[in-house]
């Protein structure tokens, strides 16, 4: 459970993700998705509760925890003013990775997400989809144990959803790394999940795979299953003042 | 140790690249140096106090260093939501390391940005009175830089809203650099002014590159030089340790 002041964002949460598998985190805005990704991620700690992942808990082993996981968070964390190379290589070190394990790995990364011939651009100079893509790519660089994808597709063209997508699957099985993601996008969870939990209002509603939702809920689809599960209010949360630097950003570009 | 010259690096690297943001930013410190330099000459000069220009130049220098400073630290509000600061947050390493690099990634760049105008007042007219105290000069300026860029790592860490950002200008770093008695000598003045301008660290950060390069000091560089370090001191423990609260 994580409580902000008189707020609880998140409460009764339980689930438990299989190693090696591709499990989607779905729910309305507000529903606590970005809350419980960053609880796991050791950017926030829960007020009550216990996480573990790979066996430790974040709140208190934070450094072995960072180092077993990845994470591509929904706003960018690139740095634009340098190149692609200097951000995987910056990561390398963060991370600790000897240097000619990061040299092969960074070029191994770059190519799969061909990004190798514009590795020497500025990051400002690339689009939405080569930023997320890089992202990505370093997020894997370390080789971490678990995969945190928080909306990566948002504002993307279809195009740039299914390559990304085709390849997180395949990264997925020639790495074994379990990727936790989020997503508005039913049809990138249908395709890409192994297994779905739904939250709502701070809670899971329901845990399966698309095929199990749907039997559930004795709808035809997964976006028609979510509906029947979460209801077709809309939630108008108030904005916060990241959201209105998210306008501000928006505005500028950056 | 790695971490901390990497996340330097970056500092030093992106100033480098930004030409643009070079010039732009010498805009204020010429505004004064040629507005003010010239133009309170005169009086300055019938007052019986000498050259202004010799007078405010080092307090030009550290206004740009005062400047630049609080500016970087202050941009990591943007850097923790849309920027490359998240990032380094979940890294399997200790904040402090992250701290250090990054602030003395900014105290360098102002560092760097005092340099260049350092020599734009040579141009201008200013005159050091010996070339040998120079680098001594840009060792006060070094804890000017770093005294700021900690400080603004502390008020950047709990920094909620763009809003937040004027506030700290307006309130902060503008009274900062009047108070601080770069336009203005020390001597003479109100009870209730110079009882402010003696809580600035940014006075004796002054007084100190001023008595270097010109032999005119009001306190002397070694009490400048002691209170200097001890603020840069308890500033980059503040500094830290506000580093290590953040919940991104």
């Amino acid at each position: 459970m994580k409580s902000f002041g008189k707020v609880t964002a998140v409460d009764d949460v339980s689930f438990d993700v299989q190693a090696g598998e591709i499990f989607a985190f779905l729910g309305p805005n507000g529903a606590g998705k970005t809350t419980t990704i960053k609880m796991l991620t050791t950017l926030l700690r829960p007020t009550s509760g216990s996480l573990e992942l790979d066996g430790l808990d974040p709140a208190t082993h934070q450094t072995e925890v960072r180092r077993r996981f990845g994470v591509v968070f929904q706003d960018p964390s690139l740095d634009s003013e340098l190149t692609a190379w200097e951000n995987m290589d910056i990561h390398g070190v963060l991370y600790h990775v000897p240097r000619q394990v990061r040299r092969e790995r960074c070029e191994a990364l770059l190519r799969m997400f061909e990004l190798w011939e514009r590795r020497d651009d500025l990051v400002k100079t690339f689009s939405g989809g080569m930023k997320r893509r890089l992202e990505i790519a370093r997020g894997l660089l370390h080789t971490p144990k678990v995969l945190f994808l928080d909306e990566p597709t948002l504002g993307l063209d279809p195009q740039s959803r299914n390559q990304m997508w085709t390849h997180v699957r395949r990264l997925n099985q020639s790495e074994h790394v379990t990727v936790f993601l989020t997503t508005h996008y039913m049809d990138e969870a249908d395709r890409v999940a192994d297994r779905i939990a739904v939250i709502d209002h701070g809670r899971i509603v329901a845990t399966g795979s698309s095929a199990e939702l749907k039997a559930q809920t004795g709808t035809d689809s997964l976006e028609a299953a979510f509906l029947a599960l979460t209801g077709t209010t809309i939630r108008d949360e108030s904005a916060s003042a990241a959201d209105q630097m998210r306008q501000v950003a928006r505005v500028w570009r950056r | 140790m790695a971490v901390i010259v990497v996340l330097w690096l970056r500092e030093v690297k992106k100033y480098l690249r930004s030409r643009v943001q070079i010039v732009a930013s010498l805009g204020t410190p010429l505004m004064y140096l040629g507005v003010l330099g010239f133009g309170l000459g005169p009086v300055f000069q019938r007052a019986g106090e000498g050259s202004y220009l010799q007078f405010m130049a080092p307090g030009v220098i550290g206004m740009t260093v005062l400047f630049t400073a609080m500016f970087s630290g202050i941009a990591m509000l943007w850097d923790r939501q849309f920027g490359f600061l998240k990032e380094t947050l979940v890294a399997p390493v200790p904040r402090l390391a992250i701290m250090i690099g990054r602030t003395l990634g900014g105290a360098t760049v102002a560092v760097l940005q005092g340099t260049l105008i350092f020599f734009v007042t040579l141009i201008a007219g200013f005159r050091p009175v010996s070339i040998f105290a120079v680098p001594l000069a840009f060792l006060v300026i070094a804890l000017i830089a770093v005294i700021f860029s900690a400080l603004a790592t502390a008020i950047g860490s709990g920094l909620k809203e763009m809003q937040g950002f004027q506030m700290v200008m307006n309130f902060l770093v503008l009274p900062i650099f009047f108070l601080s008695g770069a336009i203005y000598p020390l001597e003479g003045l109100p009870r209730v002014l110079a009882a402010f301008t003696r809580v600035d660290p940014l006075t004796y950060g002054v007084d100190g590159v001023r008595g270097l390069l010109t032999g005119r000091t009001h306190f002397g560089v070694a009490l400048d030089v002691l209170v200097l370090l001890s603020v840069g001191v308890l500033f980059v423990a503040l500094g830290a340790w506000r580093f290590s609260k953040i919940e991104a």
